[in-house]
């Protein structure tokens, strides 16, 4: 078995808004092990981000991690100063989001923002920090990298700005990479082409990735393992085999219900009735139990305990409690 | 050798700069393409001659009197007439332009950088400092600008210097207020939170990040803001807060003119055609700089170029 990378432990992030408290995670636990690609899915809203950002420290105010454990390193990131977060962001944990768009500045040549990083945490040299920056940027496939590091963002196509973003956030070959729906806003032919290069990068680098993603096409083509998250739990958690061939949770089972398949041509898909509910007066006992079809009285009453019911398969459901 | 190192520098250099002067010109030629804000610019560079070489052009000594030929009308030998005291008008107006110049230059050089270092930092960080600021602006902002700067001056006592303290006091509050403006819609751009989770600290992110992007309206606002300031003191002047006699400040000059009106017009008539070409030459100009800098004007014109 693959050595434990980063082990988070009953996580809770709570919103201190003017209307209550928004309880966006609610006890989230996984561990992503060293060299997997760790799925974590869900609907808008389920606290994916939220997720991410805790792990970095970025949760932004009325935000706050009330409690749980974030271990690295044997170290709990959440005990770190922000100058110690500081250090490790980057370098050790780095992060690519969804809009590739805004996440260069304009002001700054390509080249130089990938070299950022380097001249910030491993103090090279602007020119030794360049070179390098290329180096990883001929990785990322970007056509003609010698002179795109001149270009300015504006100059460059999304995926090829994706690609930009991708070589900054691995520069300083962190240990853990998070990709935040590195896919989201580009179209299917760049999107295959995202996904096949972190493929490659992450065997090369040897870098974890912790992808998150509400299109489980993407999971089931990258993840090694996969959390299923629902308002801000985690509903199943196991292989990516296991989730797509033999899901537990109802509501696994019934997200997978709602993917449109190519066989599938002219059925109806099925839609999972409501929405997710809104975190700051959640649903009692399991969070789920407004929208499934299985649930009994004692749903509503207890939250469910998270149960191993294979190896490495958990789930957190009262019809297997 | 040396020549070798030179030459490798020198090329080094212009690649460097290249793409600047690039980016500098087209900037000029979107300018050029407006004929109004060609004649701003034309206005305000004779302003700026008249700042720095009226002193060693002007015909006359602008303090020089000569009772003989008090309230002579304009002729050659005095483009703009003689004053009560027979001053040349023309050489004071000559003299003026430095005073109005130094001003604004003190202004900007006191108020901006103040506005943009308390905005920024109010604008990023938000939360009481945000609050705390702004509602200092707010105190600021909520007297006229011109009363208030009367105040200051009042209370140090009325002389030029003063008055540049008390209009960059004034001052301040609008650049903190336009760059918190800028920053707080600046800071949701992703690359400030990508900078974040590249593990920039905070200084770095308002410096490199934040700052930069929020400038080219400070830019624009400098601009028009110099025709402000001209204004701004050549009224504590009239109003007797800012220069005193015998300086040939333009406000000053209107204001001793004034009552001579009707008997010799040119006395008040000539500074006050300086002060108002003047502010509009930098309006006109501002606005120039603005739709240059404006992304989507600019995107046509440089096809143009092209």
């Amino acid at each position: 078995m693959m050595e434990d990378l980063l082990v988070v432990k009953g996580l809770e992030t709570q919103f201190f808004t003017y209307g209550g408290i928004v309880e966006a995670l609610d006890g989230v636990n996984f561990t992503i092990r060293r060299g997997e690609v760790f799925g974590l899915v869900g609907e808008s809203g389920c606290g994916k981000s939220v997720t991410a950002l805790s792990i970095l420290g970025l949760v932004p105010p009325p935000g706050k991690v009330v409690s749980g454990e974030i271990i690295m390193d044997g170290e709990n990131l959440l005990e770190k100063s922000e100058k110690e977060m500081q250090k490790i962001r980057g370098s050790k944990i780095s992060i690519i989001f969804q809009d590739p768009t805004s996440s260069l500045n304009p002001l700054f040549k390509i080249g130089y923002q990938v070299a950022e990083p380097l001249i910030y945490h491993e103090h090279y040299k602007e020119k030794k920090a360049l070179q390098e920056a290329l180096q990883v940027l001929k990785d990322t496939g970007i056509g003609d990298p010698e002179e795109k590091i001149k270009n300015y963002p504006h100059e460059l196509s999304g995926g090829m700005r994706q690609r930009a973003m991708i070589a900054m956030a691995l520069a300083c070959r962190p240990d853990l990479l998070i990709a935040d729906e590195p896919t989201t806003n580009l179209d299917v032919t760049i999107e295959r082409q995202i996904i096949n290069l972190m493929h490659i990068l992450q065997k090369e680098y040897g870098t974890s990735i912790l992808l998150i993603t509400h299109n489980l096409g993407v999971v089931a083509e990258m993840a090694d393992r996969v959390g299923i998250m629902y308002a801000g739990n985690i509903v199943e958690l196991t292989d990516v085999h296991t989730i797509f061939h033999n899901p537990k949770h109802p509501y696994t089972i019934k997200l997978q219900k709602a993917i449109p398949s190519a066989t599938s041509v002219g059925q109806e898909l099925e839609e999972i009735q409501g929405a997710v509910p809104r975190l700051i007066n959640p649903p009692t006992g399991c969070r789920f139990h407004p929208r499934c079809d299985h649930a009994t009285s004692v749903c509503s009453k207890v939250k469910p305990r998270e149960v191993e019911i294979g190896t490495e398969h958990m789930v957190a459901c009262h019809l297997y409690g | 050798m040396r020549a070798d190192f030179v030459k490798t520098r020198y090329g080094l250099l212009k690649r460097r700069t290249k793409p600047m002067i690039k980016e500098f010109g087209l900037t000029f030629y979107v300018i050029r393409k407006s004929p109004l804000a060609v004649a701003g610019g034309i206005v305000v560079i004779i302003f700026l001659f008249m700042a720095v070489f009226g002193k060693y052009v002007a015909p006359h000594d602008p303090y020089e009197t000569d009772i003989a030929n008090r309230f002579k009308s304009p002729s050659l030998e005095h483009l703009c007439g003689t004053d009560k005291l027979g001053r040349d008008v023309f050489s004071r107006l000559l003299h003026g332009a430095r005073y109005s110049l130094k001003v604004g230059i003190v202004v900007l050089v006191i108020a901006t950088p103040l506005g943009i270092i308390l905005g920024g930092v109010a604008g990023l960080l938000g939360g009481w400092f945000d609050e705390l600021i702004m509602r200092i602006t707010d105190i600021f902002l909520a007297f006229p600008y011109l009363l208030l700067a009367m105040a200051f001056c009042a209370a140090l006592g009325p002389s030029l210097d003063n008055a540049m303290v008390a209009i960059s006091l004034v001052w301040w509050p609008l650049y903190t207020r336009l760059i918190r403006g800028q920053a707080l819609s600046v800071r949701e751009n992703a690359y400030i939170e990508a900078a974040r989770s590249m593990g920039e600290g905070r200084m770095t992110i308002i410096l490199r990040h934040l700052l930069p992007n929020c400038l080219s309206p400070v830019l624009v606002t400098f601009t028009l803001d110099l025709g402000a300031i001209v204004l701004a003191t050549a009224a504590l002047s009239f109003l007797g807060f800012g220069a005193q006699p015998p300086l040939p400040e333009w406000g000053r000059m209107i204001s001793d003119g004034r009552i001579y009106m009707f008997q010799a017009w040119w006395v008040p008539t000539f500074p006050g055609l300086a002060i108002a070409l003047t502010v509009l030459g930098f309006n006109l100009l501002g606005d120039g700089i603005r739709d240059a800098l404006d992304p989507k004007l600019r995107r046509v014109i440089e096809v143009e170029a092209k």
